[in-house]
């Protein structure tokens, strides 16, 4: 096995156990810590895929803010297990036939899907890139990119005005 | 699946494995001494000695501090989540030492017939990569402040979490301005550049002293130093804490301030550039490896200038208070880095007609 071949292993089954035990371990914050290290793993594999500037982005923003917020909310909050909400059946049971028929529409539509000819390229293809995806986005994208700098505006002002309340 | 991304020589990993050896034992000891350094100059600053008895001048202190905190007795509360409670330490440090991975120390030097870059690795995503380790450093402080389950240490954790945030975007606004004047974010190249003009901060003078201020902060320095405030919080987030995991924390914050000195002299004052000295002509008289060892030099002279500077703010400037802390940031910081990205774009676009 090539360094490479190790590394996407390493990297799959790292972003798939912690993914795993995001949703299994008992204590919010271990699932939030699991949830960084998920993120890391995937960042490695946008790495692998020489898509440096999606990894680093991927970091910045994800692992480095928005968990900060997740762990910051929860740190606050009584993590007892007694004070634990969670505890109807029904909601339990509801959960599982709802993840059930995500799952089920999930294989149905990726049954059909040719995954032959669309093999992601390691090391190839430099559309991740910072400068190529600059241009794509200033360019092909920018209405899209536009319009959807707007849509952050008005949810950083709406946030404004929600805490102004 | 095509796997050829790393062409992976041994000749190479061996390379690497020495820069990054060197990089490591060089920021640690530099942190270590940074300690005898800060008590030296707070000692001149208040008209008194400082250490002197540890060795000539006291330099065996720093020594004589590790070994003590070796030495004492490891305490981890009954309490605590245990796991999270060494991990905090480890996650500080870790952070703390990660950063030094994209900074160029000096050119190339030739050994053993090679051409070696005293860069550890040349990402083209290099001030990208350094914002991103800095965002991970605040998750240190808020488990081990978490972990030790005690209240003056969560709301310390608290305290230093929101405020690296409210400074993150700051020091963030501030570095798009100076990625548009130099057009890269490979700090090797923003070195290159600043070495054939002027260097960055008569460009950005504005940038420079948010990207300053922004700094103290990130590294919990006074005047921002408002997790470990000791007549509000006893200790701060590491108050729980004994032996060297106390050590770590307070190591890290000292690699910090390092590495905040070296960005500082990388992306403003011209990195390992010498001043008033063509560095091509330097290289075809004195040789490749002669001319690195004083690029290197004229790096650490900048890089001791800042951390000396981070010292003298600290026994200067009284701290702040946390709502002004909130204040500086959201309502002076952030409009002042703002204000700068438009006139830079402003100022870039009119150049470039």
């Amino acid at each position: 096995m090539s360094i490479t071949e190790i590394l996407f292993w390493f990297l799959t089954v790292l972003a798939i156990g912690s993914a795993l035990m995001v949703i299994v371990s008992k204590n919010p914050v271990y699932s939030v810590i699991f949830l960084i290290l998920t993120f890391f793993a995937i960042s490695g594999h946008y790495l692998l895929l020489n898509a440096q500037f999606l990894f680093i982005v991927n970091l910045i923003v994800y692992a480095g803010a928005i968990m900060v917020l997740f762990l910051y909310v929860l740190m606050l909050i009584n993590l007892n297990a007694d004070a634990e909400p969670m505890k109807n059946k029904w909601l339990k049971i509801a959960g599982t036939v709802a993840g059930g028929c995500f799952l089920l529409v999930m294989v149905a539509a990726l049954r059909t899907v040719d995954t032959k000819g669309i093999t992601a390229q390691v090391g190839g293809g430099d559309i991740g890139l910072i400068e190529t995806l600059g241009k794509t986005l200033f360019s092909e994208y920018v209405v899209p990119f536009e319009v959807s700098s707007v849509l952050f505006l008005s949810a950083m002002v709406g946030a404004v005005v929600l805490g102004k309340k | 699946m095509q796997f050829c991304l790393l062409a992976i020589t041994k000749a190479f990993l061996i390379e690497k494995a020495v820069l990054i050896t060197i990089v490591i034992a060089v920021s640690l000891v530099i942190a270590m001494y940074s300690t005898w350094a800060e008590r030296k100059v707070a000692g001149f600053i208040q008209d008194r000695l400082g250490p002197n008895r540890a060795g000539w001048g006291g330099l065996l202190q720093p020594l004589a501090d590790g070994m003590k905190l070796f030495m004492k007795e490891e305490i981890i509360p009954n309490a605590s989540n245990k796991f999270l409670f060494i991990l905090g330490p480890g996650v500080a440090m870790l952070t703390a030492m990660m950063t030094s991975a994209v900074i160029p120390w000096g050119n190339k030097i030739e050994v053993f017939g090679r051409s070696i870059d005293l860069q550890i690795a040349d990402i083209n995503i290099g001030i990208l990569y350094i914002f991103g380790v800095v965002s991970m450093g605040v998750y240190g402080i808020m488990i081990g402040g978490w972990a030790s389950n005690n209240k003056f240490s969560l709301l310390a954790a608290l305290r230093g979490a929101s405020q690296m945030i409210s400074y993150e975007l700051a020091m963030g606004m501030s570095i798009i301005a100076l990625l548009m004047v130099t057009g890269s974010l490979s700090l090797k190249t923003i070195v290159e550049q600043q070495s054939a003009g002027w260097w960055n901060f008569f460009y950005q003078p504005l940038g420079f002293l948010i990207f300053m201020v922004c700094a103290f902060a990130e590294c919990n320095r006074t005047p921002f130093d408002l997790p470990e405030a000791e007549s509000e919080l006893n200790f701060g987030y590491h108050q729980e804490y004994s032996s060297m995991k106390l050590g770590f924390y307070l190591f890290a914050e000292y690699i910090n301030m390092f590495i905040s000195s070296t960005l500082m002299a990388t992306l403003y004052f011209g990195g390992y550039d010498i001043p008033f000295v063509n560095d091509a002509n330097l290289l075809s008289s004195l040789g490749p490896n002669l001319t690195a060892t004083l690029q290197a030099l004229a790096l650490f002279a900048k890089i001791f200038f800042f951390i000396f500077f981070f010292m003298w703010v600290r026994w200067t400037v009284p701290r702040f208070r946390y709502d002004q802390l909130m204040n500086l940031g959201w309502r002076g910081m952030i409009p002042l880095a703002l204000a700068n990205m438009v006139i830079t774009a402003a100022f870039m676009l009119w150049r470039h007609g």
